[in-house]
């Protein structure tokens, strides 16, 4: 499945560093210590952050990352961006998706261009690639990761995501040299990465008239792909709550028992 | 299961089955009328716990077979598709791979438990040395379940482990290749490993039902590591045990459901959410958290074939620990200086858990970590084969209790307690 | 009578014996296909062996080829190429093991033990590092420092005869098990 470049691309990330290695230690700086709704045993995922998030996914990262593992139905679950359906399903008819054969058995037309059908909610979100091979040839050799499970894919999850996204622009420290066709960031492993820097200011507009600057759409995109790592969390942590408070009850009940029967044995 | 039974049928029912199947009358005497040494602590509570995690895996294990498909290119999105798409999939899920962390934290408990009060000595072994077959299976079992979700760990973490037969003499890239069923971990490798994971956790409850039955005929050690001398010793395994087994396990519930619903990857690895790539491997190759110490062992090794030997050597040598505890006492409480070797010991399979868990080339203040792990390696192998013989027999016990009751119940203990 | 019991005793124990091993023969016959079932398949054994025809390829050049899974660097070296590799003192190199699976494992990374016949290097094409496909250095494109290959990576340089000098890569380019069929036609696996 085309899943499968997943690894690959993530491998060409962490080995998208250095010969450089010798002058500067190009260890990754910890992550920046931005804070997110979703976090902690109550923490929700903030709707509006997830639409908007949604919307630079699909502006920006789509032209080179797939997110496979999510279907245009998910977006209109509980607990996640929560599109109306009838907005869901105006996304799912923008994209286009490979058709099926057609009544000849065709899949590609007259000029070997293959053939594509809109998507419906049923169908996973479209790669920008065919295979692998096509991705690493349009990204001069790297492979672009899925972003479908990025977030929990990396050591230091959420935080690492948004300091890749908004760690460019540095300056190069003396000593270290930017390989060619690579892009400084000092948050990714060999601070050599292949992804040019790909937030900036107003790269997308957002209807609901929040100021689109870098942190802001990386906090917005950095949300989404959260939830599209782990688009059950809100239903876990709820069920959680319910669980542990019977729980606790329970080993109160027992406790009771326990001290009455064995009042007699002393 | 074993000793005069003092179950009576009470019913025509009962006494119908009993005289056909006597079921109804094993039940009676081994979780009932069974006595039991009455100062067990909250350390004993463990042997019912890890039933109960038995029985969670295999619980949860069938159903999420029901979803999962066995095969290199599409196990990891079916693992996926059980995380989003079947209904109450990620509890399911998540609950079977913390299980599996939970699981090996009661057994250790429980092994460390055995080994403080002596549990493992005559007229014990054979539940001790079952006991270790328990926790190699399960070792397996563990090992097995962790390839069939095919993320980067599972598979390096195979090619790792099943490359360590290849260390064999003359035989050994074959026993690999056998293992493999290929000239690699793939496909083949997956779908036999599935079989296996379905297979063992059967046979770990088949084994379990030796040991709790060879449990039964001498009955519980007990802290104070003396026998039961009179039936003051002892109270009925129900309700006395049943209650607070009961309360215990309700207390590790909800330490688990911690876990499940607030930290589900607390014990997994970011690595493991990536798809297996036989082309790439990932930067630290770390085996999941119950079998670092081993790890640590292989790696402070330099030559290979000495490594798997050793890593090796430190499971067998639990089978012998019956043998090579010479002392008359069973418990540390009366062994002053066991009980400080015993502490040193489990410090130790810290440090080496924490050797493995770190890059080969780290140094903790100025020492290399392999050195450190070498060192640890050497206590182990030095608490069982040289400190418990020697101490056993050089050391002077603390005096024992005239019985259980007496310690419990003060001198008043020859009247009756009930 | 008590010569009758023990020749009875006698035969008893004889088919006693004899059941037991013919009925242990017709277990082992059973295991058998058990075990071996688990062996690699018709169809992993076909894979796993792949036969590379030399004779198109020009000296100075490197064809890849997959082979079990991993790119398979076959490289026809030229007479430069060869000399600079014998011209190494092998105490110096990072490995000094051959890391050759037609050698026995303490052989040292010597040219002659790299290669079967010198004009050429069969390689698995995985860096010893972190598993990338190094890309090969030629005249016309150099890669690394030392004409042989340049994993891009992390810096890892191979020279002519796979050898690691010089970034973080361990171990030398591994040989695989490998025969000439002919002058123009190998075997490898």
């Amino acid at each position: 499945m085309h899943f499968k470049t997943l690894s690959l691309g993530i491998a060409i990330g962490l080995l998208a560093s250095t010969a450089s290695f010798a002058a500067v230690d190009t260890k990754r700086l910890p992550p920046k210590e931005e804070k997110f709704s979703f976090e902690g045993p109550f923490g929700t995922y903030d709707r509006g952050s997830l639409q908007r998030g949604y919307q630079v996914y699909k502006e920006v990262c789509a032209a080179c990352h797939s997110a496979g593992h999510l279907a245009f139905h998910n977006l209109t679950e509980k607990g996640g961006p929560e599109f109306t359906e009838a907005q869901a399903k105006a996304l799912a008819t923008a994209a286009k998706v490979p058709a099926e054969p057609n009544d000849k058995g065709e899949t590609t037309d007259d000029k070997g261009v293959p053939l594509l059908r809109s998507a419906t909610l049923a169908d996973h979100l479209p790669s920008p690639f065919p295979n692998e091979a096509a991705a690493r040839a349009n990204n001069s050799g790297a492979l672009p990761p899925d972003l479908s499970m990025i977030v929990k894919a990396r050591e230091g999850g959420p935080q690492y995501v948004y300091s890749i996204l908004t760690g460019f622009h540095g300056k190069t420290p003396t000593g270290f040299k930017v390989t060619e066709g690579k892009y400084f960031n000092p948050y990714f492993e060999g601070w050599n990465i292949s992804m040019p820097p790909p937030l900036a200011a107003n790269s997308v507009t957002y209807s609901d008239g929040t100021k689109a600057t870098v942190e802001q759409e990386a906090h917005d995109v950095v949300t989404f792909l959260s939830w599209a790592s782990e688009p059950k969390m809100e239903e876990r942590k709820q069920l959680g709550f319910g669980v542990l408070i019977f729980l606790v009850a329970l080993a109160g009940i027992l406790f009771a028992a326990y001290r009455r029967v064995w009042k007699d044995a002393h | 299961m074993s000793g005069p039974s003092t179950y009576t049928p009470k019913s025509g029912i009962e006494k119908w089955i009993d005289a056909r199947l006597p079921l109804p009358r094993l039940m009676h005497d081994t979780m009932q009328t069974f006595p039991t040494p009455r100062n067990l602590n909250i350390w004993y509570t463990f042997g019912g716990i890890l039933t109960f995690c038995l029985a969670v895996q295999i619980v949860t294990g069938v159903v999420l077979a029901m979803h999962y498909v066995a095969n290199a290119g599409l196990a990891f999105d079916s693992v996926e598709a059980i995380m989003r798409d079947v209904n109450y999939g990620w509890l399911i899920r998540y609950v079977h791979a913390n299980g599996a962390s939970m699981f090996f934290i009661a057994v250790y408990i429980h092994m460390f438990r055995g080994l403080y009060y002596g549990s493992y000595k005559a007229p014990r072994e054979l539940i001790w040395i079952i006991g270790v077959l328990i926790y190699l299976l399960m070792m397996a079992a563990a090992f097995f379940g962790y390839v069939l979700v095919w993320g980067q760990m599972s598979f390096w973490g195979a090619t790792v482990i099943t490359n360590l037969f290849s260390a064999i003499p003359v035989v050994g890239t074959h026993i690999a290749t056998w293992l493999w069923g290929d000239f690699a971990v793939g496909d083949a490798t997956l779908n036999r490993f599935f079989s296996l994971h379905y297979l063992v956790p059967f046979i770990i409850a088949a084994v379990v039902g030796l040991h709790i039955w060879a449990l039964h005929v001498p009955g519980n050690n007990n802290p104070l590591g003396i026998d039961v001398k009179t039936p003051q010793d002892t109270v009925p395994f129900h309700p006395y045990y049943t209650v607070k087994d009961a309360f215990y396990l309700v207390l590790f519930v909800i330490v688990f459901a911690v876990f499940v619903f607030y930290a589900p990857n607390f014990f997994g690895n970011p690595d493991n959410y990536q798809q297996a790539n036989p082309l790439v491997t990932p930067p630290d190759i770390v085996p999941e958290w119950y079998l670092l110490p081993f790890y640590a062992m292989l790696r402070s090794i330099p030559n290979k074939l000495a490594g798997v030997i050793v890593m090796g050597g430190a499971i067998v040598t639990l089978v012998f620990i019956p043998w090579l505890d010479t002392s008359r006492v069973r418990s540390c409480r009366f062994r002053p200086t066991m009980k400080w070797l015993f502490w040193f010991f489990a410090i130790s399979c810290v440090i080496l858990g924490y050797c493995g868990s770190q890059p080969v080339d780290k140094a903790f203040a100025g020492i290399p970590l392999v050195w450190i792990a070498r060192l640890t390696t050497l206590y182990y192998f030095g608490f069982f084969w040289v400190l418990m013989p020697i101490i056993g027999l050089i050391e002077t016990p603390k005096k024992l209790p005239a019985s259980i009751a007496q310690s419990v119940l003060g001198d008043s203990a020859a009247t009756p307690a009930e | 009578m008590a010569a009758t019991k023990s020749d009875a005793g006698t035969r008893r124990d004889f088919l006693y014996v004899a059941s037991g091993a013919v009925g242990a023969v017709g277990v082992a016959a059973v295991a058998w296909p058990l075990i071996d079932q688990m062996n690699p398949s018709a169809a992993a054994l076909a894979a796993g062996v792949t036969e590379v025809d030399l004779a198109t390829i020009q000296p100075g050049q490197q064809v890849i080829v997959k082979w079990r899974g991993h790119p398979l660097f076959v490289r026809r070296r030229t007479p430069a190429e060869i000399a600079a590799s014998k011209a190494v003192d092998v105490a110096s190199l990072p490995d000094a093991l051959a890391n050759n699976d037609n050698l026995p494992s303490s052989a040292p990374a010597t040219d002659a033990n790299r290669v079967i016949k010198p004009e050429w290097l069969i390689l698995i094409g995985v860096c010893t590092h972190l598993g990338c496909t190094p890309t090969v250095s030629t005249p016309q494109m150099p890669e690394g420092d030392y004409g042989g290959w340049l994993c891009h990576c992390h810096g890892s340089m191979y020279d002519t005869a796979g050898r690691i000098r010089k970034g973080p890569a361990p171990r030398n380019l591994e040989v695989p098990i490998y025969s000439f069929l002919s002058d123009t036609r190998i075997k490898v696996g």
